[in-house]
């Protein structure tokens, strides 16, 4: 017999890809139940199903206070994952270009709202806010989505520019390129795919973002706010559910994208 | 800025008497909210059980993440990419929409009671599936499942292959490849995959609000309802400084377990 290959080293547990496949069945059961419910002619959500509609999509957008609560999070979405990239991406910069004292400190406090429970910081930003008479709206609310956001994003630029040879930089340095010109000719541009999708991630956990949504949207409400207020009114839910369809083709979409920029 | 500085408020906040004025007025500080949160024995008793609960819920979402990462690392072939894609779209659909649809799945009308009254298992719907505890871990095990796949896969990743080549030369049954070469190796992925399901469970509040019933409150129900209903705040941030003091002690606990730098290495 010749040398055991890689391959045969693999031939081991078959039922690995059944388990595989099992486990996405059930993540997606939910799902596909949410989906027959957004398509089912009856109002409640129950069985037997009644038949097929398209009404609850077309009452979607016959809905103003649902269109203006989508509104409201495309908003926040798009300011807080803006400003998180920004910060992220000049953080990483900064950590991954410049030995200083207190870099690691300065790492670790970038990391810090991973491990902080997200009610714990919903209720400091409540009374900081409170107590400097800031009142709330959907900027409270992209505050505390840029400050969840920041490591995600720091996180995804900082694993790019790490990857890439710091020669290059001196090199632009050396043939006569100011700082500023060479984090435009050269970090940006390198950089480029990465602060994309850190972008997209910043964009989606804002998008769905409830738990700090919840105590500091003030009146104004965001989607998932808007939508957990709807969950006790038996009629409206699956008006929502068809949103919720359409907002997950929407993401996938976005998703899929920032996929494919990435792996160029 | 805006995280160092609210909690550092918050836990001034905790030492207030009661919320009159100014919260950035100097005020005489108290220690009776510590000292009602820590006499509470339901409070507790409440923060073990949201222990216990995202202890159960990061092991058992971690345990059935390894198989699908083990699957993606070695046995995925070509398609990996894809087959990822295909775990993460779940976890990149509405978090409120996901728990909702365990409504639908556990309620008394649901798909559970639904299939078993088909199939002639029971003749009425079984009440006790949603609204309690039970019910908030199933859901939040669903929940986690991809999340915990990723650092796991980071771990099995790192993994070089030569040494399963070089266990099968040294006629290592792939058991025995899986237990002395594979698992040790991975473990690094297991305990940050287990960290980062435990940590936002611990906090959790708005799964238990939508399929705890009363029986499946948890930690952070208690302190969201003291900001809103009950409108005690300085309790409130008591019982939150305690939470993150605890998360933080887990924390570093866990850092020292595994670093997480090494995951992050190509």
């Amino acid at each position: 017999m010749a040398t055991p290959t890689a391959r045969q080293a693999r031939r081991g547990f078959p039922i690995i890809r059944g388990y595989y496949w099992l486990m996405i069945g059930l993540l997606y059961l939910p799902i596909a139940i949410l989906f027959v419910f957004s398509v089912n002619a009856n109002t409640t959500l129950t069985f037997p199903l009644k038949g097929f509609t398209l009404g609850w999509y077309a009452r979607v957008v016959s809905t103003p206070a649902l269109l203006h609560a989508i509104g409201n999070s495309l908003i926040v979405a798009v300011a807080s994952s803006l400003a998180a990239t920004i910060l992220g991406s000049m953080l990483a910069v900064v950590l991954s270009r410049f030995e200083f004292r207190g870099r690691g400190a300065l790492t670790g406090l970038a990391m810090l709202p991973l491990i902080v429970p997200y009610v714990v910081l919903a209720v400091a930003l409540l009374i900081l806010f409170r107590a400097a008479g800031i009142s709330l709206s959907l900027m409270t609310v992209s505050i505390a989505h840029v400050v969840v956001a920041l490591p995600y994003t720091t996180l995804i630029v900082l694993a790019r520019l790490i990857g890439f040879d710091r020669q290059l930089e001196d090199a632009s340095m050396d043939l006569g390129a100011s700082y500023l010109a060479t984090i435009r000719l050269v970090i940006l541009p390198i950089a480029a795919p990465a602060i994309v999708s850190a972008w997209l991630t910043a964009f989606t956990v804002s998008f769905d973002e409830f738990a700090l949504a919840l105590f500091l949207a003030g009146r104004d409400p965001t989607f998932p706010v808007y939508l957990y207020g709807q969950l006790r009114f038996a009629q409206t839910l699956p008006i929502l559910i068809a949103t919720a369809v359409l907002l997950m083709a929407a993401t996938l979409g976005l998703l899929v994208i920032a996929e494919t920029i990435r792996r160029r | 800025m805006f995280l160092i500085a609210p909690v550092v408020l918050m836990a001034t906040v905790s030492f207030r008497a009661d919320l009159s004025g100014d919260l950035l007025a100097p005020f005489s500080p108290t220690l009776k909210q510590y000292q009602q949160a820590f006499a509470g024995e339901g409070y507790w008793r409440l923060l073990g059980i949201s222990a216990l609960t995202a202890f159960g819920v990061a092991a058992i979402a971690t345990i059935a993440a390894y198989p699908v990462a083990y699957f993606l690392a070695f046995r995925a072939g070509r398609r990996a990419a894809l087959y990822l894609i295909l775990l993460l779209v779940p976890f990149w659909t509405s978090y409120l929409l996901r728990v909702m649809a365990w409504k639908l799945m556990l309620g008394s009308e649901g798909v559970v009671n639904s299939v078993l009254i088909a199939a002639g298992v029971i003749q009425a719907p079984l009440d006790a599936l949603l609204y309690n505890r039970g019910a908030v871990i199933v859901t939040l095990i669903y929940v986690w499942i991809p999340f915990a796949a990723l650092p796991i896969l980071a771990g099995l990743g790192r993994i070089d292959v030569r040494l399963h080549e070089a266990a099968a030369d040294l006629y290592a049954g792939p058991y025995d490849q899986f237990r002395r070469v594979t698992l040790p190796l991975s473990l690094p992925g297991v305990v940050a995959a287990f960290f980062m399901v435990f940590i936002p469970t611990v906090g959790e509040y708005v799964t238990p609000l939508l399929v705890g019933g009363t029986g499946g409150t948890m930690y952070g129900n208690i302190i969201q309802d003291f900001f809103t209903r009950a409108a005690n705040w300085p309790i409130g941030a008591a019982l939150s400084v305690i939470m993150l003091t605890a998360t933080l002690a887990l924390v570093i606990v866990g850092l020292r377990l595994v670093d997480p730098r090494r995951l992050l290495a190509r």
